[in-house]
């Protein structure tokens, strides 16, 4: 199959975009390269092409590479995204894996380091549409469907078990379909989270896979561990499980109090369980996780993940998954780090 | 060095995050901190205007807090309040080490 990637080159300095082109003009994929000396035109060429890919600098006068990528990473989510800089800082290393980018790499120094960038890049741009195997070492099922999810892959996961076989469908970073053993969907993702041991291969995606699996992929993986848990320890006293909206759902969570969710922007609508004035507080809320976002764009620390407002008398979590800010009151006797593992729960419910 | 280091530039150094901690009186004056001189007073000054305005739209809307912890992707700001002021901490976060 003849397909030609794109990648976009940026660094502000000319040369060495035409070296990093000399350098992957060897790629056997035979890519088209196309160069930015700048954020502003990097910008405008990904608005008018379909790149596969962008390498980019992290030094660079105006806008920088920090500035480029989260930008790029919030609008171009699809996109391949490798930082090639001379800065050799944890610090930055750190910030732009939190940013989500895919690689990091020092500007290699040797015949033998840009041989290795040389492979990394290939197999970065090639990760969709090649077949192989990957094996992979201590890791359950659940890392290897969480790593593909979270690197926005999309993959065909063949899991065999003894005589069992089963396929899971992942497209662009979700769960789309599994089937195994006469079964479908959630049902077959459940009976094939079930196999304790196993091998794992991967197929190229099939982006044409008719959707059955419509849940988030870390709300059915954590449906799927409680069923798991369920059945193991047979009974459960405690916390019975209404079959309800994901909100009420939240607040039978251990030590929730409250739950209210707060549209934002163009969506202002309001739910809440277990408060009765929820209006000044769901301001709050907005307005404190608009606040530490904007807060988080100037600084360039990576994304907002989670806010936690401690107090003597309730202790609430902010959290914003999805357009709708989630504000979660606390017993006031929980410490932080209980209310972050319940909280993690209480997405994902919301979530479903 | 490499081959590439041939070519190195004077670009403008990428802003580092802060880290270290500060106090703030309740008007929101730096009183004394440990961040390093290299991070623009403005961008500590920024934080902690944000954390006394959470404390006190907070306390607006009968929520009184006495700590506020944010997590950002590779920041962790933890904000304890005091007396209408605050003692804020900095702490850089790595997203692969961590749990």
């Amino acid at each position: 199959m003849d397909t030609h990637h794109k990648i976009l080159l940026l660094d502000d300095d000319p040369d060495l975009l035409e070296m990093y082109r000399d350098i992957l003009s060897e790629l056997s994929s035979r890519p088209e390269i196309h160069t930015a000396t700048s954020g502003a035109r990097a910008m405008a060429l990904l608005e008018s092409h379909p790149f596969r890919m962008l390498i980019s600098d992290l030094k660079m006068p105006k806008m920088d590479g920090l500035q480029v990528l989260s930008i790029v990473r919030r609008k171009y989510p699809e996109l391949r995204t490798v930082v090639l800089t001379s800065v050799v800082d944890e610090q930055f290393r750190s910030r732009v894996y939190a940013l989500g980018v895919d690689l990091f790499w020092q500007k290699p120094g040797t015949e033998q380091e840009i041989k290795s960038f040389r492979e990394c890049i290939e197999s970065l741009l090639d990760r969709n549409t090649e077949s192989g195997f990957r094996g992979v070492q201590s890791k359950s099922l659940v890392d290897i469907i969480q790593l593909e999810c979270i690197s926005h892959s999309s993959s065909v996961l063949r899991i065999t078990n003894g005589p069992l076989t089963g396929k899971i469908w992942i497209n662009g970073g979700e769960l789309v379909d599994a089937e195994t053993d006469g079964a479908r969907g959630e049902e077959a993702f459940q009976k094939i989270l079930a196999w304790r041991t196993g091998n794992f291969e991967t197929l190229p995606a099939e982006s044409a896979r008719a959707r059955t699996i419509f849940k988030s992929y870390n709300a059915l993986l954590l449906e799927t561990a409680q069923a798991l848990d369920e059945a193991i320890h047979a009974v459960d006293t405690h916390a019975p499980r209404a079959a309800a909206s994901g909100l009420t759902a939240a607040t039978q969570v251990d030590g929730v109090e409250f739950v209210l969710t707060a549209g934002s922007g163009e969506t202002t609508e309001l739910e809440a369980r277990g408060l009765e004035n929820p209006e000044r507080l769901a301001a709050w809320a907005r307005q404190t996780i608009e606040r530490f976002r904007a807060l988080g764009d100037r600084m360039q620390t990576g994304p907002l993940e989670q806010i936690e407002a401690l107090g003597p008398h309730r202790h609430v979590t902010l959290a914003q998954p999805a357009a709708t800010a989630l504000c979660v009151g606390w017993r006031p006797t929980m410490t932080a780090d209980e209310i972050r593992g319940q909280m993690k729960k209480v997405v994902t419910l919301w979530a479903s | 060095m490499g081959l590439l280091s041939f070519f190195s530039k004077a670009a403008p150094p990428l802003q580092r995050l802060p880290s270290g901690s500060f106090t703030l009186d309740r008007t929101g004056r730096l009183v004394v901190g440990t961040v390093t001189s290299s991070i623009p007073i403005a961008t500590v000054e920024d934080i902690g205007r944000q954390v006394l305005a959470t404390f006190r739209e907070a306390q607006a809307a009968q929520l009184p807090l006495s700590e506020l912890i944010v997590h950002f992707g590779s920041l962790k700001i933890v904000a304890r309040e005091m007396r209408g002021g605050a003692i804020v901490f900095l702490t850089l976060q790595n997203p692969i080490g961590r749990n």
